[in-house]
């Protein structure tokens, strides 16, 4: 049986219904999965995060795949991570003190401050660092309370101000980390999806049917 | 700066749209998994979809059509309607929604709040609150009052003695993320939101607040937004096809409104059109 090429990584009771259904319309059919060497194995990964930091965790720790998750990233292999699956590749978060997060790059995560509604729930504007190759400009949708400030080395990134400026998305290689959800940010989401499949070598069917408001470049 | 989000909702019973007036009257809107795919093409921010069956079969049918919309939808899918424990919460976001709105259950057990938001997070539970205005009273000094609100629950016939904004602190502060304020009295009436009850929520509590019940006009989404809401509910003037999401978006850019574009593709280096 072949390898699917996309593994989601599946801890919990994160909801990865809207990623999978991302994936499924950009011609891509997902395995959801908690095994190490699935993990290990796989072509390309999504990491999602839904709830707390340390609950996240705890999901990753209990599942054993934090090595084959630090490993993965450290190597520049295709790994997409997602909202807190973004913060948990830090050193940890006042969400949760105490409890360490997969530590690829350093830092901690803070808690939004000055004067704003928290959660952010709703659409931001992303401006990428001209070095980016993944990220672009647009709009896309957050649903988070806190958030990561310094930019990692060796990433390229892109910012969002929401009270102030903070790291919307990273990317080195392969590797993208994304603070919003691209799988929620319609077609600007859907493209930045398909650019990361497309760099991680995942072959993708052609149709995309199915996506409202799709309709192909006029250049 | 988050951008205003305009929010198409859908009531749906029995795998169809329905719409009333005061929450009464019922009548047929159309196709969920259609009108779904149609608001997101047109430029919506974020659907709502309500349950507002009865039945076991209508409870099902309508995880059915949850699952259904998010196959079409690539934007955020808010679904409520009879959701008494994180049970049904699960169910609803396994089949794709990406938050749950909650109202008569937590009313009844306010700590389905917390629970909520420990297994899911605060930005994945929706507070939903449907108020009434109280008549207005003379106060023991000669003055009138400042206005306030009861809560309504089980689909707006049943009042209780309890403040909706008090509810909407209280409510927030157990670990609610988000407040969807629904005017009972301006509900399907056409006649704008009740805009004194949005700035009471808005300016009382922290998360943000979608103001819900009697928008008609493009300029009744800008009077909520101007009220405090971060984002902005409607149901009959999109259904009825008074108006479209795109035509509301630009006549809110015409009021100096930020709209979200949806038609943004080419701003990447990679793809942008060179002449």
């Amino acid at each position: 049986m072949p390898l699917a090429p996309v593994h989601i990584v599946r801890t919990g009771t994160a909801n990865l219904a809207s990623v999978v259904a991302a994936l499924t319309r950009a011609g891509v059919q997902p395995a959801l999965t908690s095994d190490p060497a699935e993990i290990e194995n796989a072509k390309a990964v999504i990491l999602p995060g839904v709830g707390s930091f340390g609950a996240a965790m705890e999901g990753i720790r209990a599942a054993r795949i934090e090595h084959v998750l630090r490993d993965r990233i450290i190597a520049g292999r295709p790994t997409l991570s997602i909202c807190l699956g973004l913060q948990v590749l830090f050193e940890s978060s006042e969400e949760t003190p105490g409890v360490p997060g997969l530590g690829v790059v350093p830092g901690i995560i803070g808690r939004f401050s000055g004067g704003v509604r928290i959660p952010q729930l709703g659409w931001n504007r992303v401006e990428a660092d001209p070095m980016c190759t993944l990220l672009a400009g647009g709009d896309a949708y957050y649903a988070n309370s806190y958030r990561a400030m310094t930019p990692p080395p060796g990433f390229s990134c892109a910012w969002t101000t929401h009270g102030e400026r903070f790291i919307a998305a990273m990317e080195r290689g392969a590797v993208l980390a994304c603070q919003f959800h691209p799988e929620l940010s319609g077609r600007w989401g859907a493209e930045l999806i398909e650019r990361w499949l497309d760099r991680a070598g995942v072959e993708r069917a052609a149709s995309s049917a199915g996506l409202p408001g799709k309709e192909s470049a006029p250049c | 700066m988050l951008i205003p989000r305009i929010i198409p909702c859908l009531d749906v019973r029995d795998g169809r749209v329905v719409k009333g007036v005061r929450f009464q009257n019922l009548r047929d809107a159309g196709d969920p998994v259609q009108l779904a795919a149609e608001y997101e093409r047109q430029g919506a921010d974020e659907l709502v979809m309500l349950d507002v069956s009865a039945t076991p079969d209508g409870r099902r049918t309508a995880l059915e059509t949850v699952a259904a919309i998010r196959s079409v939808l690539s934007i955020p899918l808010t679904v409520g309607g009879g959701v008494r424990s994180t049970h049904d919460a699960a169910a609803l976001l396994e089949a794709g929604a990406d938050k749950v709105g909650v109202n008569t259950a937590a009313v009844k057990e306010p700590a389905l709040l917390s629970e909520l938001a420990r297994r899911f997070g605060s930005q994945c539970v929706v507070l939903a609150i449907d108020a009434i205005r109280r008549a207005p009273t003379e106060g023991s000094q000669g003055g009138v009052l400042p206005p306030a609100w009861d809560v309504v629950v089980r689909s707006g016939t049943d009042r209780r003695a309890m403040d909706a904004v008090e509810w909407g602190i209280r409510a927030t502060q157990l670990g609610a993320g988000e407040v969807l304020l629904t005017s009972v009295d301006r509900d399907g009436v056409g006649v704008g939101y009740d805009l004194e009850l949005v700035a009471a929520m808005s300016s009382a509590v922290e998360v943000p607040v979608i103001a819900s019940g009697g928008a008609s006009t493009a300029e009744h989404l800008a009077q909520g937004l101007a009220h405090g809401a971060e984002a902005v509910l409607a149901a009959s003037i999109f259904h009825d096809g008074v108006t479209t999401v795109s035509r509301v978006k630009e006549q809110l850019r015409s009021m100096g409104i930020r709209a979200r574009s949806h038609e943004q593709a080419g701003e990447h280096a990679g793809r942008s059109c060179k002449p």
